[in-house]
């Protein structure tokens, strides 16, 4: 299927993917839109373009989206002040306005020679109007700066993979031009996978008895945040260096602080689930 | 090619758009899916664009290609002759475009024919079962509405996984969500110059230059940010369960909305008394009298409640219905409290306005002005918390 430029991305040795993600990603790449992944935090959504640049080997330029980014910034600044201020000593030639415009994320991955990876982390947690407001630059790949009277169109079309952790919070002409992922939570073979890349010489009976019991942990639902991936690997590392009894992982849950994040998951969890015998903790049979 | 499909998307309410649509077109004529399987998940990633509308999706899936797991049934006996992939051949224009004209009942049930007429393995050619030609049927072929049979080891089939429906509990079928909401709440806000000057005055930078003879003097000024403070109080109460999404769709949007000054949030059960709660189960307490003190009258103060109880638990000492609560002072009076130390305060209701005719709830709407918990009176609430008074 190479030969029409399909099938691009594989994955990378340390990311495992599944293949409708795989799919949506190459299709992504083949139409030149903007891939939209969604998913619980922590099942690696950010990841994801790390993986594909390390995989197709191509550079990955990051655009970390914070409250107040403004769509503007991401395609050029132009720097006003500078000008004015070198205005005043002439030591610098003040017509020419090109050195006073820095391009933005988009902008210097349009302007690359080479095709790029472009991620826009976490779009929905900039203002509501901003993903709007980046529409025609994401469709065209292309703006027009006034000052110069320049117009930066993209050589390649930028691999776009768009994160997002809100649900139903952008807006459908946004999501009438992505192509959409939600990555669902691992069920435990792919997450037995997902574990043994990070931990190659994993343990089988501590990988099974950890898993068991997050899984369980995982359907308590009075939780404010479940555990997730990456809380489970900071859990298996914790365990693995505390040198923690296989048995004693799913009776006594030890550090499970790293598991639950949450105060309050916490109390509740102790609450309602544990009893006290002498100094520790114990899960409460049911 | 499968336009009905389109139609029974809609139906099911997946919002599909028609610039969705041409885009998997684009993606079926370039050849990029090329069985059903790759269809049902390159098709929902084009078209759906919320895990909410998975499930619809689904179900839209599994009422138009129903009658495809047979021949998946059939792959089976013919895996064993397709065991080596062949290189894919290409197609000619006017091949494609043959193909493009039969849809997925006519390939099933000429695929069926073909396979009783069949009696050998076949590789190459256009219309046997086989490997790398150009029949519709086979595998490591070339047929853009092709079914592909074998071949490399895929795991379940399409069909299957739209059969688990496995994203019902995404499912939402919402009247408002949360960006409405959100699009709603911007309209709270009240634009001050406030925090440190790191905002450029041209004007007054233009002014300043011209008097200093054209040496260039910058003057900074505060930026505008939003100077709205908002407290949300609301019921949690059991009349309010047939509510809870939409309460807490409201919730998400306003504690998401990044846009206050400050905002704050409690809860309450049915009325509100001496104790206000942090969280919906009513565990961690903080005293009403406590936030009359310590907020300022300008906090915006939006209540969220059906208001419906018994009248005493709106007019007695000791009304509440959590007997331990203990309340010297009936509801109604913490309620009037709160209208008076607060100068904007509304009350969303969400159930319908006829209903509003209950004792109770004509005497709270009495001290609030009272809206409905749509998109409209959440409108019209916002602009009544903004009126200069």
């Amino acid at each position: 299927m190479n030969s029409n430029g399909f099938d691009q991305f594989k994955g990378s040795p340390d990311y495992v993917t599944s293949e409708p993600l795989r799919n949506a990603v190459n299709v992504s790449i083949a139409l030149g839109r903007p891939v939209l992944i969604r998913g619980e935090p922590g099942t690696g959504k950010t990841l994801l373009a790390h993986s594909i640049a390390r995989g197709l080997g191509k550079k990955l330029i990051t655009w970390n989206i914070k409250s107040t980014t403004k769509a503007q910034e991401g395609l050029y600044i132009y720097d006003t002040v500078q000008r004015l201020n070198d205005s005043r000593f002439g030591d610098k030639d003040v017509s020419d306005i090109k050195q006073y415009i820095k391009l933005g994320k988009l902008g210097q991955a349009f302007a690359s020679p080479e095709q790029l990876v472009l991620l826009i982390d976490e779009v929905d947690k900039a203002d509501i109007e901003f993903p709007n407001d980046l529409l025609n630059e994401l469709d065209e790949m292309s703006f027009y700066i006034p000052e110069t009277n320049e117009t930066i169109s993209a050589i390649h079309r930028p691999i776009t993979v768009i994160t997002s952790n809100a649900e139903k919070e952008l807006p459908d002409a946004f999501l009438r031009r992505c192509i959409f992922h939600y990555i669902e939570f691992p069920d435990p073979e792919l997450m037995e996978e997902i574990v043994r890349v990070h931990f190659p010489d994993i343990k089988d009976n501590l990988l099974r008895e950890a898993l068991r019991t997050f899984y369980s942990l995982r359907e308590i639902d009075e939780f404010r945040k479940k555990p997730s991936t990456s809380e489970l690997i900071d859990w298996l590392q914790a365990l693995m260096a505390g040198g923690v009894a296989d048995e004693k992982i799913s009776s006594e849950i030890p550090f499970i602080g790293t598991l639950l994040k949450k105060e309050t998951d916490y109390n509740h969890f102790v609450n309602a689930y544990m009893t006290r015998i002498g100094d520790n903790y114990i899960i409460r049979r049911r | 090619m499968f336009t009905d499909f389109f139609y029974s998307l809609k139906k099911r309410r997946v919002p599909v758009s028609i610039t969705e649509w041409m885009t998997l077109m684009e993606a079926l004529a370039k050849g990029y899916i090329s069985n059903l399987d790759e269809f049902y998940y390159l098709a929902r990633a084009i078209l759906v664009k919320s895990e909410a509308y998975y499930d619809h999706y689904d179900v839209a899936f599994q009422e138009y290609f129903k009658g495809i797991e047979a021949p998946a049934e059939i792959t089976e006996q013919i895996l064993e002759w397709l065991k080596d992939p062949i290189n894919r051949m290409t197609l000619t224009e006017e091949e494609r475009a043959l193909f493009d004209k039969m849809d997925f009942d006519e390939l099933l049930k000429e695929f069926e024919k073909r396979l009783e007429e069949q009696t050998e393995q076949h590789d190459g050619g256009g219309h046997w079962i086989g490997r790398g030609g150009t029949s519709p049927f086979g595998h490591s072929g070339y047929h853009p509405a092709g079914i592909r049979i074998g071949g490399q080891s895929r795991g379940r089939h399409a069909i299957q996984i739209a059969q688990e429906r496995r994203f019902q509990n995404y499912r939402s079928d919402l009247t408002l969500d949360v960006r409405q909401i959100k699009m709603a709440l911007r309209g709270l806000r009240q634009l001050n110059r406030i925090g440190p000057e790191d905002e450029l005055d041209l004007e007054k930078t233009i002014k300043a230059t011209s008097k200093n003879a054209g040496e260039i003097e910058l003057i900074w000024t505060r930026s505008r940010k939003n100077a709205v403070k908002l407290l949300l109080l609301m019921d949690v109460g059991g009349s309010m369960e047939p509510f809870a999404l939409l309460c807490s769709q409201l919730f998400s949007a306003a504690h998401s909305s990044s846009h206050f000054k400050d905002s704050q949030f409690f809860y309450f059960h049915n009325c509100i008394y001496d104790d206000l709660y942090h969280d919906i189960e009513r565990n961690e307490a903080i005293s009403t009298d406590h936030l009359l003190r310590t907020l300022e009258p300008d906090y915006k103060v939006v209540l969220v409640g059906d208001a419906r109880m018994a009248p005493y638990e709106l007019m007695e000492r000791y009304g509440a219905i959590n007997y331990y609560e203990r309340n010297d002072t009936p509801g109604i009076i913490w309620l009037k409290r709160i209208a008076d130390h607060f100068t904007h305060c509304i009350w969303l209701n969400p159930e319908v306005p006829r209903f509003w005719i209950y004792p109770t709830v004509r005497l709270i709407g009495k001290l609030f002005p009272m809206f409905e918990l749509t998109l409209d009176g959440l409108g019209q609430a916002v602009k009544k918390l903004v009126v200069k008074k």
